[in-house]
């Protein structure tokens, strides 16, 4: 997909496979993955009558793939000039250290949690309801809950994306030295453990029961191809992109995709859709990373990648700034939106629950988190002309090393 | 900028009113219960519910749920869908003898539910068990694939001892909403009863129903007695239709009242 900038910017010179990524940011990926920030907020927010715009709707996967797909492409784009320049030890560290960011990011939104259905319990009694409050009973045993939610075992609704990203961090630097020694062999190991994921049924306990939400030994399979993509992968993919074929097949791909995704809708439309394919296809498994979801999110990568090239020029242009400015800050955006998820729904409950409403409260929280974007870009340049800032290294948050 | 925001305002105080006008009109012109057919039925059959009526003049029902098919307090249990049920539906049908028996135990999930039913249609061998599930799976978070699985086996044990099953999903509860993700347990029982060709009586999409034309306010968070008893007054009539139309009972139906 960068093929187009690299032949513009060394026509005579031959890339090598194993190239550290190409200077400069890619905006498309801060741009994607700001809009990615969006659509998980308004999909947080129940019963959102906006939440139609999401694309989780109109296919098979979801925001979630192309969040973790980004993270997977920044992480290597900044931690791996880092390990070329500074060495295993240094990146590593770093990267540890944004695992840590992560972690704290997630507690405070437990608390935010807590705060929430604490005032719940409170003020809520309405016997037709008995059965629902006893989500309430784990403000009974603090004990133990609160400790499981430090260990990431107990996450309330919403909140498994973070600590899923704690976990691809954990086994980052093992990852990113593979990657850059031999990256097919790092991709072959990646697509085995999904492999052997599904066939053994892997994941990591969960409490009070079950398993994590997002498998991080499926979901680590979208990380790592990102990571892959960055390291020059996306350049070897570059004569399948360019394909007509490809092209075809992946739109062929979504557009079926979405026709099944209509039926849940419009149960009119299941009688097109043979049964002899609803048992071939369902279910579509969210959890275990489904293969109908990744191809999906590919199909949806290559038109995209096909269509808006790197140099784009609408990528300058204000319109396509603020989403450009969330996807720079992904970690406070994301925690952000969770938070005005939650927040939004309490108004919709406490004032009215009103499509207006609906509609003012979407539109409201988007406004909020690219304000609070553009506070923390503020915040950074300012820092950024101390005589004691930090080098290039500062900027890895806003490459998106970032959630 | 500012006659956009102008614009804005004006648009959703025109949706606001527009709303407010439609909810106002449809809450004069329908009773509270009215649910879309759409919403309520399907083309899964009762086949056995249909044979007990013609054959023994009779039908035995088990509700098989958990807390939100009860209701707390001495009028509780005379009150909450179950004994509705059997009052809508003897009512209705005549010369059938209808008996409802409630089995809910409080915070079980499908799991412990599809378990306990062998024993409990050797026991009281139902026509008809109406499986209200998915609440307490939705709060403890249950693995998906378990909960698929525990619903297929349940109605597949239902199946095998010779008596049709309806599934129950949850009730709307929009202030609990953000807390428990209740939509994909809701798919995962709808695709089961596709599957199956099991009758499902979506308890979120008619209550949401409910909400949304005015008929109830669940938002409300007050001791309302007289809101739950309305509510579970209205699913009662509503499973009666459902059973009705589903068991083809319609040439045993009394033409009077409603």
């Amino acid at each position: 997909m960068d093929q187009v900038l690299i032949a513009q910017a060394s026509p005579a010179e031959k890339v090598p496979p194993l190239a550290a990524p190409a200077p400069g940011r890619d905006l498309r990926l801060d741009l994607f993955r700001g809009i990615a920030l969006w659509l998980i907020y308004l999909d947080h927010i129940p019963s959102n009558a906006v939440s139609w715009v999401t694309i989780r709707n109109y296919g098979f996967s979801d925001a979630a793939e192309i969040f973790i797909f980004i993270s997977g492409y920044t992480a290597a784009f900044v931690y791996g000039r880092s390990m070329s320049e500074r060495g295993f030890i240094v990146s590593s560290a770093s990267i540890l250290r944004r695992a840590w960011q992560i972690y704290v990011a997630h507690i405070f939104l437990f608390a935010i949690y807590v705060a929430e259905i604490s005032y719940v319990a409170a003020s809520f009694e309405n016997p037709l309801y008995a059965e629902e409050m006893s989500i309430l009973d784990f403000l009974k045993q603090p004990d133990q809950t609160i400790v499981e939610a430090l260990l990431l075992k107990f996450k309330p609704v919403n909140m498994d994306i973070l600590p899923l990203y704690i976990v691809l961090l954990l086994l980052f630097p093992p990852t990113l030295w593979l990657l850059k020694r031999g990256p097919t062999l790092a991709l072959a190991a990646s697509s085995v453990l999904y492999c052997l994921a599904w066939k053994f049924g892997w994941n990591l306990p969960a409490y009070p029961e079950g398993e994590w939400y997002f498998n991080p030994f499926a979901w680590q399979l979208l990380f790592v191809f990102g990571a892959w993509c960055a390291l020059g992968g996306a350049d070897r993919l570059g004569w399948l992109l360019n394909s007509r074929i490809v092209l075809g097949i992946a739109l062929i791909y979504i557009a079926f995709a979405c026709f099944v995704a209509l039926t849940w809708y419009f149960s009119v439309m299941s009688r097109f859709l043979p049964l002899w394919l609803e048992e071939l296809i369902y279910p579509i498994d969210k959890t275990n990373l489904d293969i109908l979801r990744f191809v999906h999110f590919l199909a949806l990568a290559a038109v995209t990648v096909r269509f808006i090239p790197r140099n784009w020029p609408a990528l300058q242009s204000w319109v396509l700034y603020p989403a450009i400015l969330c996807g720079q800050h992904s970690l406070e955006i994301f925690c952000l939106g969770v938070f005005l998820a939650f927040a939004g729904h309490f108004a919709l409950v406490e004032i009215s629950g009103a499509l207006w409403m609906q509609v003012v409260i979407s539109v409201l929280g988007i406004i909020l988190m690219v304000a609070i974007a553009a506070l923390l870009a503020w915040y950074k340049r300012i820092e950024g002309r101390k005589p004691l800032a930090r080098p290039i290294q500062s900027n890895a948050d806003l490459a998106g090393g970032g959630a | 900028m500012k006659t956009l925001v102008r614009m804005l305002g004006t648009a959703t105080a025109a949706a606001a009113a527009a709303a407010a006008v439609a909810s106002i009109a449809l809450a004069a012109e329908r009773p509270p219960c009215a649910v879309p057919d759409n919403l309520l039925f399907s083309d899964s059959q009762l086949r056995r519910v249909g044979m007990a009526a013609a054959g023994e003049r009779k039908l035995t029902i088990v509700v098989v749920g958990t807390g939100s098919s009860a209701l707390a307090g001495p009028e509780g249990p005379p009150s909450a869908y179950p004994a509705r049920l059997e009052a809508a539906l003897t009512q209705k049908l005549s010369g059938i003898s209808v008996h409802v028996i409630p089995l809910v135990r409080s915070r079980l999930t499908a799991e412990d539910l599809s378990k306990g039913m062998g024993k409990l249609l050797t026991d009281e061998k139902p026509d008809l068990v109406i499986w209200q599930t998915g609440t307490i799976d939705a709060i403890r978070r249950v693995d998906l694939d378990g909960f698929h699985n525990a619903l297929e086996e349940g109605v597949d044990t239902i199946h095998k001892r010779r008596a049709d099953v309806i599934l129950m999903n949850m009730q709307y509860s929009p202030r609990t909403e953000s807390m428990i993700a209740v939509t994909p347990y809701a798919d995962v029982m709808r695709a089961v009863a596709q599957q199956r060709s099991v009758p499902l009586y979506d308890r979120l999409g008619i209550m949401r129903h409910w909400s949304e034309v005015g008929a109830f306010n669940f938002y409300a968070a007050g001791r309302d007695n007289v809101l739950a008893q309305r509510v579970h007054s209205c699913i009662a009539r509503t499973i009666a239709a459902l059973v009705i139309d589903a068991g083809r009972l319609q040439m045993f139906e009394l033409k009077t009242g409603p």
